[in-house]
């Protein structure tokens, strides 16, 4: 035998270290024909190949996979969870899942529905392995399999996306042919796609003078829209149509806010401390701030991403803090979630229920950069946001501000009935 | 016979025919690739000038290439929020990819819009490797592109990450992957079993923004397992295979730039560069000399040969005495460096932010011998094996080496 996957270095025959891709080391070895299987180890792939002065041919060509009971390892891939537990079992599980044959990748990204998120990246991992080694080998993909399974809109979002990747590396004609119906894609990267296709289509229905039918597609386009890049490039053609476009209310930012402060944030005191408006809400109500007494009063951003600067509301102070508060009506009961941009220290609580909490200072801002799920109730619901200011001094640390908006799990405004 | 052998070595390359660059700044992270000789100057397209080849990169980030034998190395992130990892395998020689393997981050992915999720350089220890990501995702792979395990330290602790993006890059020392992750929410470093994924150990530390990268604490080069953190308060040191606290030095220190060892000394980007004789004992190292002069920017020292190199804030390559942090000269160049420089026996290889490189030979005074423009940003510290530098651009990786029979 000519093969040896010891990790005791012997040099009796001629020999070399490699690593070799996962089953496609054959070493054939008239008239014996021995495939490695030895990678399941954990100890990984580095293997010795050791070339005796017999007839030993390497061929870098894959064999064929066949089909397995994947059942079984997924369900320990899924069991993966924080904190490195479920490892041990899922890495043998792993190896062996990478052993399934191609038509059987549908079967595995539907292992990713319900999956949690680091187990969907063991699963991801396992499908990238198999689909790699399979176009590498020459052999394709199972494209008919694929396009089912994509245009199944139950299967998980990110699964159907990694189901169109490796369908488009394998059909080339894949993208124009499904993409242009993904607008409402619940699939956000899929989505993008059919956006950028529809922005092309509307941009060239602008440059050849179809005025009603561009704005008409631009309509459709920023409908369906969920990333700012792409909202702001439809707002953008639109305006210069002759049509304007309500930027807030097309996001769900609320706009017109109860501001109250400032209050005490000395020695950064104030991210912990429980003033009076997280006790209750009494609007009629006045404190003792830090530099006084201190009243709700109204205050309206004009900021088209609803961005309220408090130095405008409140005042210009350091070490301090503010709460701002908006009684949301809805028509129904519904999850929510409640997105908030601040480049302070935050919290966000919704009907008193505390959703979110951010003790960072000035590092980086940016449109949802805190997602919050709540629940609103029919009819009034309170939403308080606390937003501290340190006592940063430099230029670039004097911006105390935040923008709230509320919308679904895609994205998509959810309006409050007391605001339009 | 002979030609079957020929054909095996072309197919899988000895190891042996490529040195080792395992992780950020190199072997022992000092930025030294003593015996190599990259070109002076090369073009900036492929088929030009010592551009042995370019490949096109999925996304962006500021991280380092590795090398491990005939693999080279890299991470990228893209997607409009930064959220799709990647980590790609290219062969050294022929510059064709081996394998590409693709995850969803689990953390937080801002950053600045100059940086990447993308930040932090991989590790490996010649069996896995370990790519680490602002979002505190920790992935090891087998050198063939098996997923060995996931980690997403920002998924198991939600509030660590830094929102205008991490970069402290991850070392492996003992069989244990040390990540330090440091910032205004969940601070800690923690060490990782690089057999399986599991937490060893796990310290907190101050909630402060740190991005500079751990560093082993060696001897005479010899395998210890004294890993030094270093953060904005001081350095401390900790036993990598239990993150036991071993001692500490009170300083104030770059938050950005990390230590090196070498020549038996800690070179500590602390008002400027203090040196520190290594300690002998459990107690904390020595104060040696301070330099406030030999201050680096965004990117580290280099220490090589008894000299120290360094680029300041405003684009000067300064080199010291290690023995007395005395400056010995200076030579202005151009722009903002965030890469580390690198030091060869005879020459220092810059590269600026705006892409541009700058060959400088040693000696009495620096000169510049050699001026090249990649057409695009430079943020991670290259790669060197061999005789060929691997450059890592805003998009593209980069094989740089003289096209002759020696690369």
């Amino acid at each position: 035998m000519a093969v040896n996957c010891s990790d005791a270095p012997s040099f009796r025959n001629v020999t070399m270290w490699t690593t070799i891709p996962r089953r496609l080391l054959i070493v054939t070895f008239p008239p014996f024909k021995i495939r490695l299987i030895a990678m399941n180890s954990l100890k990984g792939v580095h293997v010795r190949v050791v070339l005796t002065f017999a007839s030993i041919t390497l061929l870098s060509g894959p064999l064929p996979a066949e089909s397995i009971d994947v059942s079984k390892p997924l369900q320990a891939l899924r069991q993966v969870m924080p904190h490195g537990e479920g490892h041990r079992a899922a890495m043998s599980a792993w190896q062996e899942l990478a052993q399934a044959d191609a038509a059987q990748i549908p079967e595995i990204l539907e292992g990713m529905t319900g999956a949690n998120r680091l187990a969907m990246n063991w699963i991801r991992a396992v499908v990238d392995s198999i689909a790699e080694d399979t176009i590498k080998s020459g052999n394709g993909l199972p494209t008919d399999a694929l396009e089912q399974f994509l245009g199944d809109r139950r299967h998980d979002p990110r699964a159907r996306r990694l189901a169109f990747e490796w369908l488009e590396r394998s059909d080339p004609s894949a993208r124009a042919r499904l993409i242009p119906s993904m607008l409402d894609d619940p699939s956000l990267e899929l989505r993008r796609d059919a956006v950028a296709f529809a922005l092309e289509q509307a941009s060239l229905l602008a440059d050849n003078g179809m005025k009603s039918e561009a704005i008409q597609k631009y309509r459709a386009t920023l409908s369906a829209a969920r990333d700012v890049d792409q909202i702001e490039a439809a707002t953008k053609a639109l305006s210069a149509l002759g049509v304007e476009v309500d930027l807030p209310a097309h996001f769900g930012f609320l706009t017109r806010w109860k501001v109250v402060g400032p209050f005490d944030n000395s020695n950064l005191t104030g991210f912990a401390a429980v003033f009076p408006p997280e006790t209750s809400i009494d609007l009629e109500a006045q404190y003792h701030g830090k530099l006084g007494k201190v009243a709700w009063t109204d205050f309206t951003t004009d900021d088209k991403y609803g961005m309220v600067d408090l130095n405008r509301a409140v005042g210009k102070h350091n070490g301090v803090t503010a709460y701002a508060f908006f009684d949301f009506v809805s028509s129904s009961e519904r999850n929510v979630e409640l997105r908030l941009g601040s480049i302070n220290a935050n919290k966000v609580w919704l009907n008193g229920v505390l959703l979110t909490a951010n003790e960072v200072y000035h590092t980086n801002t940016k449109i949802d950069q805190y997602v919050a799920p709540g629940r609103l109730n029919v009819g009034s619901n309170e939403i308080l946001v606390k937003v501290c200011q340190n006592e940063q001094t430099k230029d670039w640390a004097q911006r105390w501000q935040f923008q709230l908006r509320v919308c679904d799990k895609t994205g998509t405004a959810v309006l409050p009935e007391s605001q339009p | 016979m002979i030609r079957i052998l020929l054909f095996a070595s072309f197919l899988y390359g000895p190891a042996t025919a490529f040195a080792d660059w395992p992780q950020f700044r190199g072997p022992g992270g000092t930025g030294v690739a003593a015996k190599a000789n990259p070109p002076l100057t090369w073009g900036n397209a492929e088929d030009e000038e010592n551009v042995i080849w370019r490949r096109d990169l999925p996304g962006r980030g500021p991280s380092s290439p590795i090398v491990i034998g005939n693999h080279v190395v890299i991470t990228c992130s893209s997607g409009v929020e930064q959220d799709r990892l990647h980590v790609l395998c290219f062969d050294a020689m022929a510059g064709e990819k081996r394998w590409e393997r693709q995850f969803w981050a689990t953390g937080r992915t801002l950053t600045h819009p100059t940086s990447a999720n993308a930040a932090p350089t991989p590790v490996s220890d010649g069996n896995a490797i370990y790519a680490f990501f602002s979002s505190n995702d920790l992935i090891c792979l087998g050198l063939n592109g098996d997923l060995r395990w996931y980690r997403g330290l920002g998924n198991d602790f939600p509030k660590a990450g830094n929102d205008v993006g991490m970069s402290s890059s991850p070392i492996v020392v003992h069989g244990t992957v040390v990540v330090q992750v440091e910032a205004q929410g969940d601070s800690f470093v923690a060490g990782v079993d690089a057999e399986t994924g599991e937490t060893r150990w796990r310290i907190d530390r101050r909630p402060e923004a740190s991005w500079s990268s751990p560093t082993v604490l060696s001897r005479d080069g010899a395998d210890e397992t004294t890993v030094l953190l270093q953060a904005p308060h001081g350095l401390t040191a900790v036993d990598a295979r239990d993150g036991r606290e071993l001692w500490k030095y009170d300083a104030s220190c770059s938050a950005i730039s990390s230590p090196v060892v070498s020549q038996n000394r800690i070179f500590l980007p602390s008002n400027g560069l203090t040196a520190l004789d290594m300690p002998t004992d459990s107690t904390s190292a020595q104060f040696a000399w301070n330099a406030s002069r030999l201050r680096p920017g965004a990117g580290s020292a280099a220490v090589h040969q008894g000299k120290i190199y360094l680029v300041n804030d405003a684009g000067v390559l300064v080199c010291g005495d290690t023995a007395t942090g005395e400056v010995l000269w200076q030579l202005r160049l151009e722009g903002r460096c965030w890469a580390t420089p690198i030091v060869t026996d005879e020459r220092i290889y810059v590269f600026n932010s705006d892409g541009k490189a700058f060959v400088v030979q040693q000696g009495e005074k620096g000169a510049i011998i050699g001026r090249s423009d990649f057409g695009e940003s430079i943020q991670g510290t290259p790669a060197v094996s061999g005789d060929a530098l691997y450059v890592r651009s805003d998009r593209h990786l980069w094989k740089i080496a003289s096209k002759g029979p020696s690369r």
